[in-house]
């Protein structure tokens, strides 16, 4: 069961069981997650939230299948990953766009490689662009759009690949501040219809409440799971609540404490 | 006002001029060198400075290339140079490239192939060209081989740099959209690595020029290099001076056609494409 009760198609779950990811730095071994044991439901839009170098993107890259845990399991409906997969798509936050190809290629890239004809592609890449808004600019080429218009394609990108599920690196975390709550809007109204399994780091504490069926707060480097915060809140969320804010100061107070224990 | 597409366009070199008044510019520029070319080549008759066969103006050299194109000379001359660049040139851009792109792609051929490059590469190519002779005589191989040699390192290395420079992210999002090892390399190494690749190409382009001059010096009968030769025995200079010209054009025309061909496969580089 997922938080809100409702999975969408072909979404999966990801377990992670006493995850541990050390780096070598210098000849010596820097922790950067420590036991980490997490399940995230299908159709659940879950936000990890932390300081920066907490291990979040590590976190994120792990299940993403870049890197490997140094101990411990990451699963996604019990399979073991062992590597990248189609079958989780990634949205970085510098868009990473394929900038040789159109709005329309790119967001056709995935279904193509599996040999699904061109005019199933052609139909693919219109609906998730008219999803995302971006139909009358199929044409164009990366370097043309926006930074918004490019992170719109590059969800699109992912979701017309069919992924059950979806990993966001703070996709936003480069966007201008309005820019970014419109991107907010967006990505809820889509997951009201996709019920995708989203993994999604920030470190946007407003921007997790807006989104997250469960919050994650990592605690400063290395990365343990300090609290799990589920956002009892309906789907579409008003910044202004009260209960909104209550959420947002509540996980303000706890984060916080990790940010100045990271200063120390 | 100016707007984004305009800062862009003008770059940190304030704003580009007017394609026409550009162009007029250097017309202007053209005529004048071809003035002053003219004024000291007629001071020299003139003033009887010197011999003026040792400058013929400007107007002595077009009349001996038109003459030459007339009566059929300069043909054979330009197509032999050419034939020479194209199968020279290609031969070792498709070699360039059949190793350049595995040695960028896997680190075990790069160190195989590294470091006899790095030997072979300092050594300034004309030092060998005694050596081509010497292995292939002085007929056409060795001049198309010598060709090959010189150009087949600036295009390997650009080549390398170009596959190795490619940005990680990129392999990442094309493997998590499930994309298979070759699928990667045809479809995301290649087309990010082709601009740098072209770049390279360029510079083989008009490295063949630098090259096939000198080695027509030796041993050609036919050939632009050969005519600039064949001058300077008989102290011919407007043919000396005509043949490097229609060299100079060659190698223009050259550079030319490899821009085209960047600015149609790379036309997803410039914000004002449609």
């Amino acid at each position: 069961m997922s938080a809100t009760g409702i999975a969408g198609p072909g979404s999966a779950r990801v377990q992670l069981e006493g995850l541990y990811k050390s780096f070598s730095v210098d000849g010596r071994s820097l922790p950067a997650l420590i036991d980490v044991s997490l399940e995230v439901q299908a159709g659940e839009l879950l936000c990890l939230l932390g300081p920066s170098g907490c291990g979040k993107s590590t976190l994120l890259n792990i299940v993403a299948g870049f890197l490997l845990p140094t101990r411990g399991r990451a699963l996604v409906d019990g399979a073991p990953i062992t590597g990248p997969g189609p079958e989780r798509g990634v949205v970085f936050q510098e868009y990473v766009l394929f900038p040789w190809l159109t709005v329309a290629q790119n967001v056709e890239f995935g279904p193509r490689l599996k040999g699904a004809p061109a005019a199933q592609c052609r139909q693919i890449a219109a609906r998730y662009l008219e999803m995302v808004g971006l139909r009358e600019h199929a044409a164009k080429f990366p370097v043309q759009l926006s930074g918004g218009m490019k992170q719109r394609v590059a969800i699109a990108r992912a979701l017309a690949n069919g992924p059950s599920i979806i990993l966001m690196d703070e996709p936003f975390g480069a966007l201008d501040a309005q820019t970014r709550e419109v991107m907010q809007e967006e990505l809820s109204r889509i997951q009201r219809v996709e019920h995708k399994t989203i993994v999604f780091v920030t470190h946007s504490i407003r921007e997790a409440v807006y989104l997250a069926d469960r919050v994650v707060v990592l605690t400063s480097s290395p990365g343990r799971i300090k609290e799990v915060f589920t956002i009892k809140l309906p789907e579409a969320r008003d910044r202004f609540a009260p209960e909104f804010i209550r959420y947002e100061s509540e996980i303000t107070r706890l984060v916080k404490v990790e940010v100045a224990r990271a200063h120390e | 006002m100016s707007t984004a597409t305009d800062l862009v366009q003008w770059g940190l070199r304030g704003p580009s001029l007017p394609r026409r008044r550009a162009l007029a510019l250097r017309l202007v520029v053209v005529l004048v060198f071809l003035s002053l070319w003219s004024l000291s080549s007629g001071l020299v008759v003139l003033l009887g400075l010197f011999n003026p066969i040792f400058l013929a103006g400007p107007w002595l050299v077009l009349g001996k290339v038109i003459q030459l194109a007339l009566s059929g000379q300069l043909w054979g001359h330009v197509i032999a140079t050419l034939g020479r660049v194209a199968v020279g040139f290609t031969t070792g851009a498709l070699l360039a490239l059949a190793l350049g792109l595995p040695a960028g792609q896997w680190r075990p051929v790069r160190n195989l192939l590294e470091p006899v490059v790095e030997i072979l590469r300092p050594i300034p190519p004309l030092a060998m060209l005694p050596l081509f002779i010497v292995w292939a005589g002085i007929g056409e191989t060795s001049k198309v081989a010598f060709i090959t040699y010189a150009t087949f390192f600036p295009m390997f290395l650009t080549t390398v740099h170009a596959v190795r420079q490619v940005d990680p992210l990129l392999l990442r999002a094309a493997a998590s959209l499930g994309a298979r090892r070759a699928q990667v390399f045809f479809r995301v190494v290649l087309p990010a690595a082709l601009p740098e690749i072209l770049t390279g190409i360029r510079l083989g382009v008009a490295l063949s020029f630098f090259v096939i001059v000198i080695s027509e010096f030796i041993g050609a009968e036919q050939g632009l290099g050969y005519l600039i030769n064949d001058g300077r025995n008989f102290f011919l200079v407007p043919q000396m001076l005509g043949a490097a010209i229609v060299l100079g054009l060659l190698g223009y025309a050259g550079n030319a056609l490899v821009v085209r061909l960047e600015r149609h496969w790379l036309r997803w580089e410039r914000p004002s494409a449609s």
